[in-house]
């Protein structure tokens, strides 16, 4: 099923299609290793909600919900 | 070896060397240079920019070696001029740093797949490179082994482990930098062109016997290992664009660049082209032309399947994982560290934010109380001084401005010592040990409402008690326009030299009546939001900052949770002594020139003999041992009045005096009379000397007690020529306005420049402070006298 990164469940996991745009937050999603194919899980929020915390490439990476919602995924179900 | 090769025994000269260190952030990277450089490094902006520009300096046998510490970064792709240094510099292009020799690459190794990213960057670039593998222990907890001496086989780079924090294997770097650049090690492709910033081979720096034993730094075959990892097509693009330039004058320009500025959509080169900065000099239609190329060009990129942007990340990507196949072996799931078992709590819901809330209140009472008990330390000193000169000096003006001037501005300078050491102590240390990423996670949401990020939380919260170190603090915030705008309200927040004002004028003129059966009294519901106006108002302010001079989208929150680890004692020391170094060095100056200035324009021109003859009679008197304690104050009590009206005279002839009258016009509207003018004309360069300037200008001699009982019934007492008082609750509202948005601190001024490198935004900060203050404080004016 496709839908975007700021959609995971915590805990869930799912794979990156494709980043959509070409600004800088695109760039930056990219440099940090979200590239085609790579598995990413939704670790959980930050108190107020936001920013998000995932798991990417064996590392911890904290996205803002704004910035999640440009990555586009495919997951399992 | 060259034939020039001087013996050894014989060779005077020391080879110099530039090198520079560069790294994601959160590696260890500034930690490395310290060990490196022995801790001592020269610390300054780079022009136009506020990249703090680090230099360190590396002895060894035959060589001078010069570090350079460059800001931490995820990538060398530059969005904005700032990001540009880092490029500027690795290409030679920065002409205030020298040409690097060689790079060394600082990678943590528990996250080597993520910062192989730069690395692979970093080798286009094509200077002698060394990759350093920091932080091996945390590897080895999370499972992750790598195979040093493979991973330098395939990627034909010297590969070494070291953990900075504990100074491990920092020789074995030492004498590798060396040999990089002496030796014929293996060097990346795409060499820099014609050979400049090739280090001379004429004297070898260490004879190749004494190479230490070639461990990881085992040579391969020079140049060539590492192929080129774009596709056919978009070499030929990128072909295509230099010869563009090419044929428009640009013969010179890096290939790196050109690669660059065809990767990098609405990057800086794209925008530099235009602005006829940087080197290249295209006129307005040109700059058109060019944009229009690289539009086609990705254009067609697009259609041959390597999309731009994501074809780099996709390239090199895959190239780390051709690199680091059967080098690195890690555990089928993450495992779960201390680290991560520490985060469940610090980052939980609720005790996260009540632990956070907890450790802000310790920095916060630490700053206003602890800070207050070594300045009075500095106060006590201060005062001794001044009595030994007052002793040893006959009064005159040399001993006016010895005291007044000069032993006053050294005060004003040291006295924001301890506030400045106790929040760089802590903030070393929560940075150090990783908390300060999730101190930004926490407070990300409350701070993008006002348009900001989690980072600049810290640095405003620290205003509170003074803003000088807060200011100092915005270094954590890369985003150059974030940090800006944080800079320029921070001296907004309600510091504690503003408590002083409060207390005289709450104290003098708000009644203490209680309401809400004696919950709430009004003395301290005017104090309260006294200390709160700054920050209410700095929301709007912040906002409209983000919208017109630091317009453009909100930078990307995107970064990293690094690992925590125990902090270093050695790195937290070393940061608060270069802190404060910094600040006694570059802005103490500075407020020392302002204090003695201010001096002078409350001294002149008047005449001063009247006061020196006082003083001389008081001290005779003082020194009289045969009168009892009693019978001195009696004969010195009508000089010390005699004085008091003398100096209130003097004050108001002198320029400062005559400015007061001046401005008084301009200050009626608030409903002040001329001496409030010449209080808080005084005060610009530190309001809490308002206190003792209303003391002078009262005629009651020096005081700065905003509790002293003369300086409050002169105040309720004081009338206008038609006898109308001049103070009531509408002008006391006015002042407390006045002195809670204006930025009347010359010492936050000089370390506004002082950090943005630029004379222009401490200027902007003041007249935008000064502005809003006096229409802050005509409306509570106004408004309080429609009410009264």
């Amino acid at each position: 099923m496709s839908s975007t990164l700021d959609t995971l469940p915590v805990g869930g996991r799912g794979r990156v299609v494709e980043i959509m745009g070409d600004d800088a937050v695109a760039v930056r999603l990219m440099e940090m290793g979200l590239t085609e194919g790579e598995d990413i899980a939704f670790l959980g929020a930050a108190p107020l909600g936001d920013p998000l915390e995932f798991e990417v490439r064996g590392y911890r990476l904290l996205l803002r919900a704004s910035e999640a919602r440009r990555v586009q995924i495919q997951t399992a179900d | 070896m060259p034939s020039t090769l001087v013996p050894r025994t014989t060779e005077k000269n020391r080879r110099s060397l530039t090198v520079a260190i560069v790294g994601n952030p959160n590696t260890g990277k500034s930690t490395l240079f310290n060990a490196l450089s022995g801790g001592a490094a020269l610390t300054g902006n780079y022009p136009g920019c506020t990249v703090e520009k680090k230099l360190g300096r590396m002895r060894c046998k035959d060589c001078e070696v010069t570090l350079i510490d460059l800001p931490g970064t995820y990538s060398l792709s530059p969005r904005s001029l700032d990001e540009m240094v880092t490029v500027d510099v690795l290409l030679g292009r920065q002409p205030d740093v020298g040409h690097p020799d060689a790079v060394v690459c600082i990678v943590d190794a528990s996250n080597i797949e993520r910062n192989l990213y730069l690395v692979s960057q970093v080798l286009d670039i094509g200077l002698p490179t060394i990759l350093v593998l920091n932080m091996t222990d945390v590897a080895e907890f999370r499972g992750l082994r790598i195979n040093a001496t493979a991973l330098s086989r395939k990627l034909s780079l010297p590969v070494l482990e070291t953990q900075a924090h504990r100074k491990r294997g920092i020789d074995e770097l030492r004498k590798a930098i060396v040999a990089v650049t002496t030796d014929e090690l293996p060097r990346p492709l795409e060499g820099v062109g014609s050979g400049e910033g090739r280090p001379s081979l004429g004297i070898d720096c260490e004879p190749r016997s004494e190479t230490p034993a070639p461990h990881p730094l085992t040579p391969s075959p020079p140049a060539g290992a590492r192929g080129n990892l774009f596709p056919a097509a978009f070499d030929s693009e990128t072909e295509l664009l230099r010869s563009r330039l090419s044929a428009w004058g640009e013969t010179d320009f890096p290939p790196f660049l050109v690669r660059r500025l065809l990767l990098d959509t609405g990057g800086y080169l794209e925008t530099a082209f235009g602005q006829q900065s940087h080197g290249v000099h295209l006129d307005a239609a040109r700059h058109e032309e060019l944009l229009a190329h690289l539009r086609d060009a990705r254009q067609r990129l697009a259609d041959a399947g390597c999309k731009v942007p994501a074809v780099e990340a996709r390239v090199r990507y895959a190239w780390v994982r051709e690199m680091l196949d059967g080098v690195v072996t890690k555990p089928a799931t993450r495992p779960v560290t201390f680290s991560d078992k520490l985060d469940r709590v610090l980052t939980h819901r609720v005790s996260g934010l009540v632990i956070f809330a907890a450790l802000m209140f310790v920095v916060f009472q630490a700053l206003y109380s602890w800070a207050a008990y070594l300045q009075s330390y500095c106060e006590a000193g201060q005062g001794w001084v001044s009595g030994q000169v007052a002793a040893a000096i006959s009064p005159g003006p040399l001993r006016s401005l010895l005291i007044d001037g000069v032993i006053a501005g050294v005060g004003g300078v040291l006295v924001f010592l301890p506030q400045i050491v106790i929040l760089f102590l802590f903030i070393a240390l929560l940075e150090d040990c990783g908390y300060m990423a999730r101190a930004a996670f926490l407070m990300d949401k409350l701070m993008t409402k006002v348009g900001l990020s989690g980072k600049s939380f810290v640095p405003l919260m620290s205003s509170f008690a003074c803003a000088i170190p807060g200011v100092m603090a915005t270094r954590v915030i890369e985003n150059r326009r974030d940090r800006m705008t944080t800079i320029l309200v921070a001296p907004l927040m309600s510091c504690s030299a503003r408590q002083p004002v409060y207390a005289l004028m709450i104290g003098c003129f708000i009644p203490a009546t209680t309401f809400a059966g004696d919950w709430i009294n009004l003395q301290g519901l005017t104090l309260f939001g006294m200390t709160s106006l700054g920050a209410l108002v700095a929301v709007p302010i912040a906002w409209l900052f983000r919208k017109t001079l630091f317009r453009g989208e909100p930078p990307p929150f995107v970064m990293e949770l690094p690992t925590y680890k125990w902090p270093s004692p050695r790195i937290v020391l070393q940061r608060v002594y270069w802190q404060a170094r910094a600040f006694v060095t570059r802005a103490g100056t500075l407020i020392l020139a302002v204090t003695v200035l201010v001096w002078a324009a409350s001294f002149f021109p008047a005449n001063h003999a009247d006061v020196y003859d006082l003083q001389r009679r008081l001290s005779e008197i003082e020194l009289r041992s045969d009168l009892t304690d009693e019978a001195r104050s009696e004969l010195a009590a009508p000089l010390l009045d005699e004085q008091a009206r003398v100096s209130a005279a003097l004050l108001e002839r002198s320029w400062l005096g005559q400015a007061g009258h001046l401005i008084e016009p301009a200050v009626r509207p608030l409903g002040w009379d001329w001496k409030i003018g010449v209080g808080v004309l005084a005060s610009f360069p530190a309001r809490e000397v308002i206190v003792g300037t209303l003391g002078t200008i009262y005629s009651l001699g020096g005081t700065d007690d905003p509790e002293d009982s003369a300086l409050r019934s002169a105040l309720q007492d004081a009338t206008w020529p038609d006898g109308r008082k001049v103070y009531n609750v509408p002008v006391a509202l006015s002042v407390m306005v006045f002195f809670a948005l204006c930025a009347q601190c010359a010492s936050t001024l000089m370390v506004i420049r002082r950090e943005t490198g630029n004379w222009g935004w401490p200027a902007f900060t003041f007249a935008y402070m000064t502005a809003l203050a006096y229409a802050g404080a005509w409306i509570a004016y106004r408004v309080a006298m429609a009410f009264a």
